[in-house]
């Protein structure tokens, strides 16, 4: 363990479907320090969505070894210590929108004033205040995703997954999640783990963006993304924003191209 | 509010309706003395006052109005439904939440659970109401109406076991892995996500087990000695059918009644209970 304890460390990490026995992540060897925003990119097929999936215990590795906050990820999750938000809002339709907030709250059997506490503080944070007592498909689907990432902040977990969490949503209200997703993420200190398509998007939010192949999945490699914080409207139009977005593409291109050879 | 008098009135115009179809039927065939498919006469058909009057005639000795008399009978009868719905539910959501948490015993199980509806209640009936009065459970006889209530839940038991097992795998595989993230076991899962979920389902079961358990109550009554319930004036008045037919049609006027009251309960108790997309609200 470094001097600074890593919120995630892999190491040797490979994972075997045993159905048709696809090989789908190999060798995967990555570690997130507290803070880190970090985006996995890769083209479809790649197992980013499933090394995600690895670090949140809902599916186990074929080998290698995932640790969270020094502990083995199924000790982890048992511990609460991340929360995970999903492409879809995946609300509960029955529930109201503060009570779907609450939902890991009441599962961890805080009391009712304590929770409705917190509640009311995510709904500032996401700025959902006057939809607390809204059902989840009155809502837009920007707003569902917000109600969505409040409910995984709200035991504030020290680490934040994120699978697509914007990539069903039109590029406006994608463009002004990703804002309020900074915001969120300078006001909790979190660490997050983020899994996009966008490459513009990627380089926007993160801290490091991690580059991986498909068949078998593999990181291709890492770009640091050294953007001032905080960033803001302009920093899409700052030509060092373009210049690391030309980078992350050209390596996803390399991978593509790679990738195809053999067939 | 727009809407309710909407509905009511729609309610209305239907009723008003039938009724009108049931008259014109009645005094077409009587006026032009066609004969098919049946002969239409004030025994097989009769004329809806006489229905309505002889409701409000006496039929005993004591003089007791055929409608109190129908009343205290369709009071009893719910009693029996009311009973064996609620042991019906029990026992078929159990049994549906034992199939759905096992999925092996689904293949072992649903078999008899299907079979067990393909067996006519009318033959069932005698069995339970009959061949079971002399039943003692450590000490207690199960009293006759009880053992209608049998037959009620029988009939109720299927659909709500059918639907509790859709119901319960019903809910959103990606939700379940979110219960999991949140370190949440089976019985919390089961709980805060696939109870929930079932509802909807559950509910259809209810409304076909809110007609299906007044039914069970009647055709229980059949062939017991039971007097009370509608299910014994359905006997009764069969006997003198010829002398007056509309004591009969009153009879099944009330029993229609008594299964629409509790389809109703469900209906309103649903409205209250479940909160959904308004889209997938039928």
């Amino acid at each position: 363990m470094s001097a600074q304890e890593s919120v995630v460390s892999i190491s040797g990490l490979g994972k075997v479907f045993p159905k048709g026995g696809v090989t789908a992540l190999e060798n995967i060897d990555l570690g997130v320090q507290p803070g880190e925003f970090i985006s996995l990119i890769g083209p479809s097929g790649c197992g980013k969505s499933t090394l995600l999936r690895i670090i949140g215990d809902l599916t186990q590795p074929t080998s290698g070894e995932v640790l969270v906050n020094g502990k083995p990820a199924p000790q982890a999750r048992l511990d609460r210590d991340y929360g995970i938000v999903f492409q879809a809002a995946v609300l509960f339709d029955w529930r109201t929108v503060a009570k779907n907030i609450a939902l890991p709250l009441e599962l961890l059997k805080w009391d009712r004033a304590k929770r409705d506490a917190r509640v009311s503080e995510m709904l500032d944070l996401v700025e959902l205040n006057d939809f607390g007592s809204h059902y989840p498909w009155q809502l837009s689907g920007g707003m569902q995703q917000r109600v969505s990432i409040a409910r995984a902040l709200s035991f504030s977990p020290a680490l934040l997954l994120m699978d697509e969490p914007f990539g069903a949503l039109d590029e406006m209200t994608r463009e002004r999640l990703n804002l309020e997703l900074l915001s969120i993420w300078a006001e909790t200190k979190s660490t997050v783990i983020f899994v996009t398509h966008s490459i513009s998007e990627a380089v926007f939010l993160s801290t490091r963006v991690v580059v991986m192949s498909p068949r078998p999945g593999r990181i291709a490699g890492v770009v640091e993304i050294a953007l001032a914080q905080p960033r803001g409207v302009r920093t899409r139009e700052e030509p060092r924003f373009f210049e690391l977005v030309t980078e992350v593409r050209e390596m996803l291109h390399a991978v593509e191209t790679e990738a195809e050879l053999p067939e | 509010m727009i809407n309710v008098i909407k509905r009511v009135a729609i309610g209305i115009a239907v009723l008003v309706g039938v009724c009108a179809f049931y008259t014109g039927y009645r005094e077409l065939f009587l006026a032009t003395g066609w004969t098919w498919p049946f002969e239409v006469d004030d025994i097989t058909l009769p004329s809806l006052p006489s229905i309505v009057g002889a409701l409000f005639d006496p039929v005993q000795e004591d003089g007791e109005l055929l409608i109190s008399l129908l009343f205290k009978a369709a009071l009893f009868t719910a009693k029996e439904a009311f009973v064996g719905f609620v042991i019906g539910t029990i026992v078929g959501f159990t049994l549906g939440a034992v199939i759905a948490r096992f999925q092996m015993l689904q293949r072992g199980l649903m078999p008899y659970v299907v079979g067990s509806q393909t067996i006519p209640i009318l033959a069932i009936a005698p069995i339970v109401v009959v061949g079971l009065g002399s039943l003692t459970i450590a000490g207690w006889t199960p009293s006759d109406w009880l053992r209608v209530s049998v037959i009620s839940a029988y009939l109720t038991f299927f659909p709500v076991t059918v639907n509790t097992v859709r119901g319960l795998e019903s809910a959103d595989p990606r939700a379940i892995e979110l219960m999991r993230s949140y370190a949440s076991g089976e019985w919390a899962i089961f709980l805060k996500l696939r109870l929930p979920s079932s509802l909807p389902y559950l509910f259809g079961a209810f409304r076909i087990a809110a007609t299906a358990c007044v039914i069970g109550a009647i055709i229980g009554e059949l062939p017991s000695s039971i007097q009370g319930g509608l299910g014994g004036a359905i006997i009764n008045f069969n006997q003198y059918y010829v002398l007056n037919p509309q004591n009969l049609w009153a009879t099944n006027l009330m029993a229609a009644a008594l299964g629409i009251s509790f389809f109703l309960v469900i209906v309103i108790a649903e409205k209250l209970l479940v909160h959904r997309p308004p889209e997938t609200l039928t």
